[in-house]
């Protein structure tokens, strides 16, 4: 049954494609969803020729299974077209529509060919909506799937615009922390500071919370964690910038800081760090 | 998803799982993933491996690569043909050894890696299964 | 069967990894360590892991072991040079090592040793900071 519609489609697109083409573009042109503003006339006429002239070889094999290995040409460009628009800034219903407004021209040309033969008309009908929803979802698709590629491209170039880690003082190295803190930028920063104790040969690190508004289970375990890292490397951490809310927090989360020196300010933790590697501050003259 | 590249090592002797952490080195280091993910996917490889070894008498490790655009995974399957574990949920709990090793293989190993399965009864061997994204 | 090469130099034996271990030859290292330590009366050991990719649970266990035989057998042991990535990987797998002394490199670790050899003498001698001298010290630390 499945191979006399999918001829009957071949059979139909086939006939008069210039016709067929020029009744589509202009159901595209005219429709609501037609972006005249991000795609020209031509490249539209272009796309669209290509795809019928496509879609009537892959028909003629008398499959319409979208998957099947002689759709694969019509994949390919569906795939061209919908990463294109992607990129363009259709919304994925503008992108769908490409396909399924090929439905009204091409049911047209079923009814008036098949006008003697209800039975086939239905036939070839229903395998034409199946194939056209079966292009139409797998565009949607690859739609999604070229956005989600640019968020993730984002997401990387984010991360490299990470908390940059100073040298404060001969052995003494500072990281300041600044907004919320996620596990993936919490992971980097500390990456970047771990890095930084091995190449500056600092055997102090500060890590300075003064510019996180909260700190949950998940960061004060990286702080931990990065504490913990930090020693079996050989060198210790100071945690300073400690807002009262958050010295509550931490002792509400029932959350250790093991083998953290904690410091309420800044300043506080150079101090210590100063002292501690052998550092003595003194001012010149009183002033 | 679909594997583009896949390869078996076997797990019999101690060099084995050495030569084992080293093809995953080295295929980690083919498939760009950060230093740090590198160093976790090994010691993970390792532990397991390990427990391949001691516990389930030896076995092999599948490894295959994933692709499932814009990324790729490794994916490691630690089999053996050993006594097997019958309480999977205590054995994944830090800790928690019958043998010579901190308790922390497989509790520790999952913790290092993305995705992380085990199939194990007594008598039928143990089977895990480790994922990491790229 | 290979093993480690341990160095002795002064009151210290000197262990540099280098390979990749298998598990026999980590345990090979720790039976050579502690008899070492006992046969030249050692007062410190220092183990450079810089050069080490992974440290996995055993491995890790072969060191905090090692720390706490030398430590009965009195000779302080560190481990310097562990790298960031190795560093990371270690926590997350839950070990975290808290009887092992640590240190970036082998300079900064030399320098622990001697200082912690010089508090333990003080301690011996009661307070005679003068006696240094007699245990042969040419540590050189200002």
């Amino acid at each position: 049954m499945a191979q006399t519609a999918g001829s009957t489609v071949a059979e139909i697109l086939g006939a008069d494609p210039q016709a067929l083409l020029d009744s589509w573009l202009q159901a595209q042109l005219s429709a609501p969803t037609a972006r005249t503003d991000l795609i020209t006339e031509s490249e539209l006429r272009q796309q669209s020729g290509e795809f019928l002239n496509l879609l009537r070889n892959a028909a003629r094999g008398g499959s319409l299974d979208v998957q099947a290995p002689e759709w694969s040409q019509v994949r390919e460009l569906l795939a061209r077209v919908s990463r294109g628009r992607a990129l363009q800034g259709f919304s994925p219903s503008e992108t769908a529509t490409f396909v399924l407004s090929l439905k009204q021209p091409l049911f047209a040309r079923l009814r008036s060919g098949l006008a003697g033969d209800p039975e086939r008309l239905m036939d070839a009908v229903w395998s034409a909506t199946t194939l056209l929803d079966g292009l139409a979802l797998y565009t949607t698709e690859l739609f999604q799937q070229s956005r989600e590629d640019v968020i993730y491209r984002q997401q990387q170039e984010l991360l490299e615009l990470s908390t940059p880690v100073v040298k404060l003082w001969e052995g003494v190295v500072a990281v300041p922390l600044i907004g919320t803190l996620d596990s993936a930028r919490t992971q980097v920063v500390m990456e970047n500071l771990l890095q930084r104790i091995v190449e500056t040969g600092a055997s102090m690190a500060i890590i300075d919370i003064t510019g996180v508004p909260t700190v949950d289970t998940l960061v004060a375990q990286h702080l931990i964690k990065t504490v913990a890292a930090a020693r079996l490397m050989g060198a210790e951490c100071i945690i300073s910038g400690i807002r009262p809310q958050i010295a509550q927090t931490i002792v509400h989360l029932g959350v250790e800081l093991h083998g953290a020196s904690t410091k309420a300010t800044l300043a506080d933790a150079i101090a210590m760090a100063l002292r501690v590697t052998g550092w003595k501050v003194v001012r010149a003259e009183k002033r | 998803m679909t594997v583009s590249r896949s390869d078996v090592r076997p797990i019999r002797t101690e060099a084995e799982v050495v030569a084992a952490r080293q093809a995953v080195r080295s295929w980690a280091v083919e498939m760009k993933f950060s230093l740090i993910d590198q160093t976790k996917l090994v010691t993970a490889a390792s532990e397991l491996a390990r427990n391949a070894l001691n516990y389930g008498g030896g076995g092999q490790m599948r490894m295959e690569i994933l692709e499932r655009s814009p990324r790729q995974g490794l994916r490691l399957t630690f089999e053996d043909q050993g006594p097997g574990i019958a309480d999977v949920e205590q054995a994944l709990r830090d800790g928690f050894t019958t043998g010579s090793g901190m308790g922390l293989g497989l509790g520790g190993s999952r913790r290092l890696v993305d995705e992380f399965e085990i199939h194990s009864a007594p008598g039928e061997g143990t089977r895990v299964t480790v994922v990491k994204w790229r | 069967m290979e093993r480690i090469p341990i160095l002795k130099m002064g009151r210290f034996l000197l262990v540099t990894i280098q390979v990749d271990m298998h598990d026999q030859l980590a345990l090979a290292l720790q039976d050579d360590l502690t008899s070492q330590i006992a046969r030249t009366g050692a007062r410190g050991v220092l183990i450079d892991i810089s050069s080490l990719e992974i440290v996995d649970s055993f491995i890790g266990r072969v060191l905090a072991n090692i720390a706490s035989m030398s430590r009965i057998l009195d000779a302080e042991t560190v481990v310097v040079g562990m790298q960031p990535a190795v560093a990371i990987t270690l926590v997350e797998l839950g070990l975290s090592l808290p009887g092992v002394r640590t240190a970036l490199n082998v300079e900064r670790g030399m320098e622990l040793l001697h200082a912690s050899l010089r508090a333990a003498e003080l301690e011996e001698y009661d307070g005679g900071g003068e006696e240094d001298d007699a245990f042969g010290g040419h540590d050189g630390l200002s």
